[in-house]
């Protein structure tokens, strides 16, 4: 059962249209990425398929559920979770804090599940109770990437992890991302070093002008001429 | 040196009863973004709740605040569900000049009810305690004991609870807390309960302190405000000391200055302080 | 009522509806055209009537003056000392978010209450103003139809300035400023001065009608400047007119002023006995009434040109 199908999306933040009849799908376990130029639309069309859009034509379906109607809270409650580029801890909050409120709407035990996130990241269980406000970039960024972890979410969107991280990060985040992926949860991403980006992912797709342009394997576009000169400097 | 201590003692009493009030100023403000100028009334209301059950039932004043607490907290959850609510997608100006409405249209309530005049909730004359030269009211004990445990409760609250670190994660960024699924609506419903109680509580301390009036909430609210913004509008804590600052130096002015300028003193205050350093003592989020 | 007592009335209130209007407009330049939020009407407008009064009154001891001045330099002091308030409470809070400069307003309307009530030596303190000639008593008496006919003429007056100041490019810009005060910051502009200037256009509006209502009534005192009939009503006013649109000031200060009016009649008829219960239920009307607008209507019944629906 495909996971997440984003069908004929045509839609925008009020004014004119910025996704112009988008197809996407995203099958379990799956790690899929989008690529494309800056105005494309890429952060656009994963903000629609977190309720976070105005959608005038198309659907998001979830596990074949439509999911098009729903607001952001009723679509975590799916199954889905949702890392912003920026802004995506509460800063005056502790580590630990944070991915509790990540856990809101859980109403079971939610320690074994922490623990899990500081097995992951070993940096947040040393700094569980730090301001999130005084984390470097790189720390952010995990710290986003637990909270949202926090449901158990069976697809976890990430809207452009590794921007402003410097490059031993970026390949630690890449990493993280990897492995969260092996644990058998779906990633859909838009990442701008997108030759990094497609060598780790199962498949890729280019956006332009809010259109698909080309969708393929992550290894198929690295090796197409097109994406090459496009986007990952000739 | 005698009339300086004493000074302190109703600034810190004051200081303790601009705080409580503040600090729902500044929650409300954290969350929903907007100066709710409502909130003096909101005071007013809870004073003339617990006089209600002190005249009406004979109940010791003690005994009527945690009434007029919930009372204030029920108050509070009304208007914003009737009114604030529906006007939540609209600019945060709007709801200011919403609650600028309410504001006047619970003073009338007050007067509709209770009348125009000055009211007390107990006559006669407290034994006061003395300390060498000071005096010291019974009461003055009472409000800032009760301010106290009050504070220490809310952080407790803000620290301890899911729904208070809730509150807090919603007044750091709201768009995330949407996106976590934090059900906003129902920790608004919350805010307004802890931001109306205490308002309540700092309206029946008023009035224990002073007298009641349908204007006395109304003639707080630039105190209260100054206090919150020298606290760093949106950060409750930072209402604490601004409440105290405020407070003293209102109290400590008389000194100096004609009393009937107090209000002044506030003004200047928080007008310096925007002046100076907008986002507060320490760093608000406004 | 009797046919004369009748005319009387409608003089009386389309007089006092008239100063209302202006009010509005002031309001209109802040809130409507800017988006200014002045919760201090009330004190602007004392300001401007008690200078006036101060500066068209005979000599006496009781207060600073008077300096027997003619009226209309009575009404220009008004709308330069309303001015000059302005400009120090703008000069703060221009450069800040809206809320805190209706913060500040309270503050500044406090503070004039305060000094109208105890500086006696300036004002009489509680005691007030007497004998403030009507308007151009000396060469055309004192039918009130006369005293009608200027404030009418400052209406227009004050209408005419507003409106020509939203057509022009100033106003343009306020707007501007108003939806999109970054855009208009990055366009070069000095978004601080044109929001000071709005401010001390629509506060010198607001003193001179707090010096034509010094004229027409007389006498006055801190009483009549409670922040519930200078400030409230006229927000009330402009909310329900239209906010942005002058004619929607003009009219929403008419309509209004025959509503709060007409529920007098009602409440006097309850009797003498509940008269402070009745006043305060007039009071809850118009609050109750202020909600329904912002959430039924909240553009006015004449709305902005060129916007629709919701703000």
């Amino acid at each position: 059962m495909t996971l997440l199908a984003i069908e004929g999306l045509t839609g925008g933040y009020g004014g004119a249209d910025i996704l112009h009849g988008v197809d996407l799908r995203v099958e379990p376990g799956e790690m899929v990425v989008i690529i494309g130029p800056n105005g494309a639309g890429k952060s656009t069309l994963m903000k629609a398929a977190f309720g976070l859009v105005k959608i005038r034509e198309g659907a998001v379906l979830f596990e074949r559920r439509d999911i098009t109607p729903l607001r952001p809270d009723q679509i975590v409650r799916q199954g889905i979770s949702y890392v912003p580029q920026e802004n995506n801890v509460f800063p005056s909050l502790s580590v630990e804090e944070n991915l509790e409120m990540g856990a809101f709407i859980r109403t079971d035990d939610i320690r074994p599940q922490l623990e899990r996130i500081y097995n992951f990241f070993p940096r947040l269980g040393e700094r569980r109770d730090q301001i999130a406000g005084s984390m470097s970039g790189g720390e952010r960024q995990m710290l986003a990437m637990g909270r949202a972890l926090m449901l158990d979410p069976k697809l976890l969107l990430l809207d452009e992890p590794t921007a402003g991280l410097s490059p031993l990060f970026i390949d630690q985040t890449f990493e993280r991302i990897r492995k969260i992926n092996e644990a058998g949860i779906g990633i859909l991403m838009v990442e701008q070093n997108a030759k990094q980006a497609l060598a780790v992912c199962d498949r890729g797709y280019v956006l332009t002008m809010g259109r698909n342009r080309i969708d393929d394997t992550g290894a198929n576009l690295l090796a197409n001429k097109d994406v090459a000169e496009m986007f990952l400097g000739g | 040196m005698t009339e300086f201590l004493q000074l302190v003692i109703y600034g810190v009493v004051l200081g303790s009863i601009l705080t409580l009030g503040a600090i729902g100023v500044s929650l409300i403000y954290g969350i929903l973004r907007f100066a709710h100028f409502a909130h003096g009334d909101i005071m007013t209301m809870g004073a003339y709740f617990a006089f209600a059950l002190v005249v009406g039932l004979g109940f010791p004043i003690w005994a009527s605040a945690p009434f007029a607490v919930v009372g204030g907290a029920l108050l509070a959850i009304a208007i914003d569900q009737t009114v604030y609510r529906r006007l939540r997608r609209v600019q945060p100006i709007i709801l200011l000049i919403s609650s600028f409405g309410i504001a006047i249209a619970l003073r009338s309530v007050v007067q509709l009810i209770w009348g125009p005049h000055n009211q007390v909730y107990a006559s006669g004359i407290q034994m006061p305690y003395r300390l060498g030269d000071l005096v010291i009211k019974p009461d003055h004990v009472w409000i800032v004991l009760g301010a106290v445990v009050l504070v220490t409760a809310l952080h407790l609250f803000l620290t301890r609870t899911k729904m208070g670190k809730a509150m807090r994660a919603m007044s750091d960024n709201m768009d995330l807390a949407l996106v976590s699924g934090i059900p906003s609506e129902r920790v608004i419903m919350v805010t307004w309960a802890v931001g109306g109680g205490l308002a309540a509580v700092a309206g029946v301390f008023l009035g224990m302190d002073t007298r009641l009036h349908p204007v006395m909430g109304w003639s707080l609210l630039l105190p209260v405000f100054a206090a919150a913004i020298l606290g760093g509008i949106g950060r409750p804590y930072g209402a604490i000391a601004g409440g105290m600052v405020i407070g003293l130096s209102m109290e400590l002015s008389t000194m100096v200055i004609n009393p009937t300028y107090k209000p002044a003193v506030a003004f200047a205050l928080m007008v310096l302080m925007l002046v100076v350093r907008p986002q507060g003592l320490f760093k608000g989020n406004a | 009522m009797e046919l004369g007592g009748l005319l009387t009335y409608g003089v009386f209130f389309l007089t006092q509806a008239g100063i209302y209007a202006v009010l509005a407009l002031g309001l209109n330049v802040q809130f409507g055209l800017t988006g200014q939020i002045n919760i201090g009407v009330a004190g602007f407008f004392a300001v401007g009537a008690y200078t006036s009064a101060i500066l068209t009154t005979s000599v006496t001891p009781a207060h600073l003056g008077g300096f027997d001045l003619p009226f209309l330099v009575g009404i220009a002091g008004a709308v330069v000392a309303s001015g000059i308030v302005a400009v120090g409470i703008g000069w703060v809070t221009m450069r800040l978010r809206s809320d805190y400069l209706a913060i500040a307003t309270i503050g500044i309307a406090e503070i004039i209450r305060l000094t109208l009530k105890n500086e006696d030596w300036l004002t009489n303190g509680v005691r007030g103003v007497p004998g403030i000639p009507r308007p151009f008593v000396e060469t055309l008496g004192t039918d009130p139809l006369i005293s009608l006919a200027v404030i009418l003429a400052f209406v227009l007056l004050a209408y005419w300035l507003v409106e020509r100041a939203r057509v022009s490019p100033w106003g343009r810009v306020l707007r501007a400023i108003r939806e999109n005060e970054d855009g208009v910051m990055a366009a070069g502009k000095d978004v601080a001065r044109f929001r000071l200037q709005a401010f001390v256009f629509g506060s010198g509006l607001m003193g001179m009608a707090g010096g034509l209502y010094a004229h027409f009534i007389g006498f006055i005192s801190p009483e009549a400047f409670l922040p519930l009939y200078g400030t409230f009503l006229v927000w009330v006013m402009l909310i329900a007119g239209g906010a942005g649109n002058n004619r929607g000031a003009v009219l929403g200060a008419f309509a209004i002023w025959m509503l709060w009016s007409a529920t007098q009649f009602m409440t006097d008829a309850l009797g003498a006995e509940y008269a402070t219960q009745a006043g305060a239920l007039r009071v809850l009307l118009i609050g109750v009434l202020l909600q329904v607008i912002l959430i039924l209507r909240p553009q006015g019944i004449l709305p902005e040109h060129g916007r629709k629906g919701r703000r």
